[in-house]
């Protein structure tokens, strides 16, 4: 079983090799734990992580980015494929008007790629990559669509279906009760298709059969 | 009108620029790789892609959790059911929901199902890229329709499955099924013999493949490669023995490694994989459990707010769902980490100095999916 590190200790090791390079850890969040990592020593201390005995982070498992609300961060998950241990590290980029972060393409060469995605979709530079253009869209295409201010496809297109909104702060989606009943066709009666907002259907029963 | 003498002069010593794709039947897909050749020696490689990009992860923003998981389907089509499970093991580990025995063994048949019938198209499409034309391509589709049918008796879906659930799977195995996997598990080492009687150690598919697209161990780890790009240079990491989950550490298998690290080594650990997976599917088909199939899950989802990240090993590799929850009924972020795409990275460094038909051949043992590549 992966071992998914305390960022507590690695942030001591941390502390120790190249100090400053920790600006804050978030040990008690739901779900993964991460630390998080200052821009400024990021080079040196994804390289500690990786050169460190008792760390060998030897393998970029994933890098990602999140939009939190107009603050961009990067995400890296470090495996150690001999010790088997994770540990997720985060960087702040900064604001839309300029956002940057060393690349780590010269530590992980695994990062050329998800660094390009991450600079077409969210418009983060990375300094020090080799070769930083757009990947899955063209030159020129206005703005960046990963991020949250990004709303509207250009031209006016829309997608097909109506979505959820994250403007209104979560709450509008229909909550269980409040929605009408959608009028069943007599065919399809007997398929019994739950409408939004009915109460979840119990299943899983082996008396019940397919639902 | 008369052309003037430069318009038809050749320079031999001028590198030309071929275009492999974007609609080649060598690229898998919708995928472009431009190539610069020198004679017949690969000079430069640069791959275009994003003609298959339909921007799934903004889509995933403003869909439930429960109605993302058929856009997972159609990230990589070939393994529709691994991708299924890697997004709802994500979501499971947001939210902390627990899923009962018979569904783990359910979701560890179809993964491994769907390992055999990726496997049979990579396979058979590797061989097709070395030349071998379609005989070898169209007995591995017999052997994946098989499993095809299969997903079709569960779910009525051959290829975008959408069976699993957060919590579970949608509807308990049909009757008839485990009797019908028997019968396949039965009759696929006999097909296996004959691939690897006719296949291995041929001596054509050797000389095409055999040092071609070779990566050391060394490289591969630090050009974050996975699955069996990952073991065919002898790195022995496969997360179903690393990290397991549905239970993967109750049953018996290994993890085959290739030792060069060539076109070769990655075909044959495939091969291989398959012999462990119809090993696996046989200690599911004995010990699965009665009980409930899904547990209780709420329709619409609100995680608390925090983030996960959860793999699997799919047939092409690492295959991770990176979610972030705000509390809403909709992941704040879904990120899909793609197996197919990272182990494009290094795509250059393997086919420069070869011929170009090393180049096809070392694309096709990398097993893309461009659906996966672009999103």
């Amino acid at each position: 079983m992966t071992t998914w590190l305390d960022p507590q200790a690695v942030a001591d090791r941390l502390n120790t090799a190249c100090p400053g390079s920790v600006v804050g850890l978030n040990a008690a969040a739901a779900g993964d734990a991460y630390l998080e990592l200052s821009a400024d020593h990021l080079i040196e201390a994804v390289t500690f992580l990786r050169d460190d005995a008792a760390l060998e982070l030897n393998f970029l498992s994933n890098l990602t980015a999140v939009d939190r609300d107009g603050e961009l961060e990067v995400v890296y998950h470090l495996q150690s494929l001999d010790l088997n241990q994770i540990v997720v590290c985060k960087v702040s980029a900064g604001g839309y008007d300029d956002p940057r972060v060393p690349s780590l393409e010269p530590i992980f060469k695994g990062a050329h790629l998800q660094e390009r995605e991450i600079y077409d979709l969210f418009g983060i530079s990375f300094e020090g990559h080799s070769d930083l253009r757009r990947m899955f869209l063209w030159e020129g295409f206005p703005g960046y669509p990963l991020r949250k201010s990004f709303l509207q496809m250009p031209g006016n297109l829309t997608a097909g279906l109506p979505g959820f909104s994250h403007e209104s702060g979560g709450n509008d989606w229909p909550v269980p009760g409040t929605v009408d009943e959608r009028p069943i066709h007599p065919n399809q009666a007997s398929r019994n298709i739950p409408v939004p907002g009915d109460p979840p259907r119990v299943l899983g029963s082996s008396s019940e059969g397919q639902a | 009108m008369t052309l003037s003498p430069t318009d038809t002069e050749f320079d031999p010593r001028e590198p030309i620029t071929v275009n492999l794709g974007p609609q080649h039947p060598s690229t898998h897909g919708v995928f472009r790789l431009k190539i610069q050749i020198d004679g017949e020696i690969v000079r430069d490689a640069e791959m275009i892609i994003g003609y298959l990009h339909r921007s799934m992860e903004k889509l995933a923003e403003e869909r439930t959790y429960t109605q993302n998981i058929p856009f997972t389907d159609r990230i990589d089509y070939l393994a529709a059911m691994s991708n299924n499970l890697a997004y709802c093991l994500s979501v499971e580990k947001l939210a902390g929901v627990e899923v009962p025995p018979r569904a783990q063994f359910i979701r560890v048949l179809f993964a491994e199902l769907q390992r055999i019938a990726s496997h049979a198209m990579a396979n058979g499409t590797f061989i097709n890229d070395c030349g071998a034309w379609h005989t070898p391509l169209f007995h591995m589709f017999r052997e994946r329709e098989k499993v095809l049918d299969l997903f079709e008796m569960t779910c009525g879906a051959r290829l975008t499955t959408n069976y699993m659930r957060i919590g579970g799977v949608a509807f308990d195995l049909p009757e008839g099924l485990l009797p019908a996997v028997r019968t396949f598990l039965d009759e696929m080492p006999g097909h296996i013999e004959d691939y690897e009687s006719m296949l291995i150690g041929n001596e054509i598919l050797v000389a095409r493949a055999r040092g071609v697209g070779q990566i050391s161990a060394e490289d591969a780890v630090n050009a974050s490669f996975s699955g069996p790009v990952l073991r065919g240079s002898g790195v022995p990491f496969d997360l179903r023995k690393a990290d397991p989950y549905c239970g993967y550490e109750n049953f018996d298998f290994d993890i085959p490694v290739g030792r060069q690290g060539d076109c070769y080594d990655r075909f044959l650990v495939r091969m291989a994989e398959v012999k462990e997976s119809i090993r696996i599917l046989n200690q599911v088909v004995d010990n699965i459990p009665d009980g409930p199939w899904l547990t209780d899950v709420p329709l619409h989802l609100r995680p608390d707010p925090g983030e996960a990240y959860a793999r699997v090993e799919s047939p092409r590799g690492e295959l991770g769902f990176y979610l972030v929850s705000d509390g809403g009924p909709a992941p704040f972020r879904f990120h899909c980490r793609p197996p197919s795409l990272i182990n494009l990275t290094a795509l250059k460094e393997m086919t420069l100095g070869g011929s170009l038909a090393d180049a096809i051949v070392t694309l096709g043992s990398l097993d893309i999916v461009v659906g996966e590549i672009d999103r």
